[in-house]
Order: C-alpha cells, then sequence, then structure tokens
C-alpha cells in the first residue's frame, strides 16, 4: 500500500501512567498518603526521613521504599531506625518507575500505615518524568550544592509541591544566597512548599513534621495532575 | 539515560497502532516533545534504532515538534516566553507563572505502508 499517515495521539508515558492509578488506588484503599521523594544524590533524602520518622514517632506511623540503583545501605539505615522499609534496586536505571513500586507494595504491608516515603533514584532529571502513584512529590536541595540548581534543572522545580533546602547547618560556611534561591524557586513554582531543615540541629523538623501530619488529615489533590494531561 | 525507557514506550505505542492497521512497515514517526520534559532527540533516535530491531518499526525516522516553554502570569494575565530559568513576570514583576506549553509528551502519527 502507499504510505499513509495514522494519527495516534497517545501519550509516551500512558502505560506507566496507568500503573501509578493503580498503586494510587491501593495507597487510597489503604489511606495511606504517598510521598515521591526526589534530589541529587547526597543531598539528604535518607538521613530527613529518618529523622522524619523519629520526629513523627508518637504521631503517625511510618513505612518507606527505598530506590538505588545497587546496594541496600539505605534500607538497613531506616531499619535500624525501627520503620519498615523495602528496597528496590533499579539494576542501573536512573529512576523508579511505576511498575517497580507496585512489586513493591506486594512485599510491604501498608497495614496502620498513614505515610509512605518513596526515595527515589539520586538525580534531578529522570524521575520527574515517572509518575509513581504518589500524592505529594517532595525535592530536596542541600545548602552545599549551590544555590544555582533551579537555573541549571528548572524542571524538577516546576513538578514538585514542595521542597526542602537541608544541610542549613552549613550556610556560615558555604556561599548559599537563601533569599535568591528562594525567589527563584518561587518565580519556577508559585505554589510550592518551602522548608529549611537541619536534620544535625534539628532545626526547622518541627514546621515539616507539622505539614506531613496536615497530609495525612486533609485531602489533598495534587496540583501537579494538570501537567499530566496531554495538551 | 530515562531516554531508554521512553523510547520502548514509544516503540509499544507504534507497535499497537501499526499492527492494528496493518502495516507493512512504519517509515516515519511524529512526536511532540516539550522543552520542559529535557528529553534529548538525538538520544531518542539512537535508542530507538536498537530497540526497533526486528520489529515492524525497524529504520522508522523519529520527526520532533519541541514546543518551547510558554508562560502566563495567574496575576496580571501577560504571556510569554522565559529566556532564562527566572519566571518572575517581566509584566508586572509577580511569581505567579503558569506553564501553557512545552510539557507536551505524546505521539502524534505514525507514517505506515
Amino acid at each position: 500500500m502507499n504510505p499513509i499517515e495514522l494519527p495516534v495521539v497517545e501519550r509516551i508515558m500512558g502505560a506507566n501512567d496507568d500503573l501509578a492509578l493503580r498503586n494510587r488506588q491501593t495507597f487510597d484503599a489503604h489511606h495511606v498518603h504517598a510521598l515521591n521523594v526526589m534530589s541529587s544524590p547526597g543531598a539528604g533524602k535518607t538521613t530527613l526521613i529518618i529523622r522524619t520518622a523519629q520526629a513523627l514517632r508518637s504521631l503517625r506511623s511510618m513505612a518507606v521504599i527505598e530506590g538505588d540503583i545497587a546496594s541496600s545501605v539505605d534500607t538497613e539505615k531506616v531499619r535500624a531506625a525501627g520503620v519498615p522499609a523495602i528496597q528496590i534496586n533499579t539494576g542501573g536505571n536512573c529512576h523508579l518507575d511505576a511498575a517497580q513500586v507496585q512489586k513493591a507494595l506486594g512485599e510491604l504491608s501498608l497495614e496502620g500505615v498513614d505515610l509512605l516515603f518513596i526515595e527515589n533514584v539520586g538525580n534531578l532529571i529522570c524521575p520527574v518524568a515517572f509518575d509513581l502513584g504518589e500524592h505529594t512529590r517532595v525535592a530536596l536541595a542541600s545548602v552545599p550544592e549551590g544555590d544555582d540548581k533551579p537555573l541549571k534543572y528548572p524542571g524538577i522545580y516546576t513538578a514538585v509541591d514542595a521542597l526542602v533546602i537541608t544541610k542549613t547547618d552549613l550556610l556560615p560556611w558555604v556561599p548559599f544566597d537563601l533569599s535568591e534561591f528562594r525567589r527563584l524557586v518561587r518565580s519556577l513554582n508559585p505554589r510550592i512548599r518551602l522548608f529549611e531543615v537541619s536534620c544535625v540541629t534539628g532545626m526547622g523538623l518541627d514546621e515539616w513534621a507539622q505539614w506531613l501530619v496536615e497530609l495525612t488529615i486533609r485531602e489533598c489533590k495534587a496540583p501537579w495532575a494538570e501537567t499530566r494531561q496531554i495538551r | 539515560m530515562h531516554e531508554l525507557a521512553i523510547t520502548e514506550s514509544i516503540l509499544d505505542i507504534v507497535r499497537r497502532h501499526a499492527e492494528q492497521a496493518q502495516a507493512r512497515r512504519v517509515l516515519s514517526i511524529r512526536l511532540v516533545i516539550g522543552e520542559l520534559t529535557g528529553i534529548i532527540d538525538d538520544c531518542v533516535q539512537f535508542y530507538f534504532d536498537y530497540v526497533s530491531r526486528n520489529t515492524i518499526a525497524a529504520g522508522a525516522r523519529l520527526v520532533f515538534t519541541r514546543p518551547a516553554v510558554e508562560l502566563v502570569c495567574e496575576a496580571c494575565g501577560h504571556p510569554w516566553r522565559p529566556a532564562k530559568a527566572d519566571w518572575t513576570c517581566p509584566g508586572c514583576g509577580q511569581a505567579k507563572a503558569r506553564v501553557v506549553a512545552g510539557r507536551e509528551f505524546y505521539v502524534e502519527s505514525i507514517e505506515v505502508e
């Protein structure tokens, strides 16, 4: 036959997004609020999760899905802190996807869990494209990484509900213009919630923990849902 | 690196549509991928040539449309295309930008025979 043009108009991420929807239904059925935690490697995701579990201990119960290219180092740390955790090894992949999370959910009991932290692979680019079924997306930016990250990786800042600036105890020692950083991030995402935290001194952890408690109370519609539309 | 996973998704979509149409071969694939997605064209074509070997889409040419980021200020209604990653409104100076283009990510059409 002669060449013909067939209209398709189908989302490239459609297969992932369908699985993500199923994950979200699983979370909702168990009254679990799920968070997708993203940052570059070394920004302090695991440490923040452990300190959060300590802050919430008597208030809310937590579980963690750990995504890493290799090893179970982070899972061991989280379990040692008394939090149930499951490891996903992506085998070289730079991000988690909804299918991997679905598989991990088969091994993790959500009974009685209020907050599920999904710690993504350390990477500021790839994880943003993959909906895991989370209700809330959180990014971390650590002070020693520098204040120019929003200029280099604008995508992630536009796609998250909250940003936690970590390692703020280093502010006196590292050049980091906090007010310019906050201004840039807010210009990219006017609705973003900003937190400043030091897991060494504990500063800012209360406010962060309070926000998490509120997430488990109110119905939270993901503000970025609109961005998943095809056009 | 996630271009590989994305390329596999593209191939799945293309194969399904081509087989439904009982096509013999896919000649080209039109993709609409907004600037904000951070996807690199060459990378996708490279992976596509690899994953599509021995399929109905082997040798297909990928044709990219890359919509630029377009914003509109929710405070004053000013539309603009940002030249840098500071999305403060050039009209009124407020940080109220809403993305209206640049996040597109879909297969638009395929050319088959």
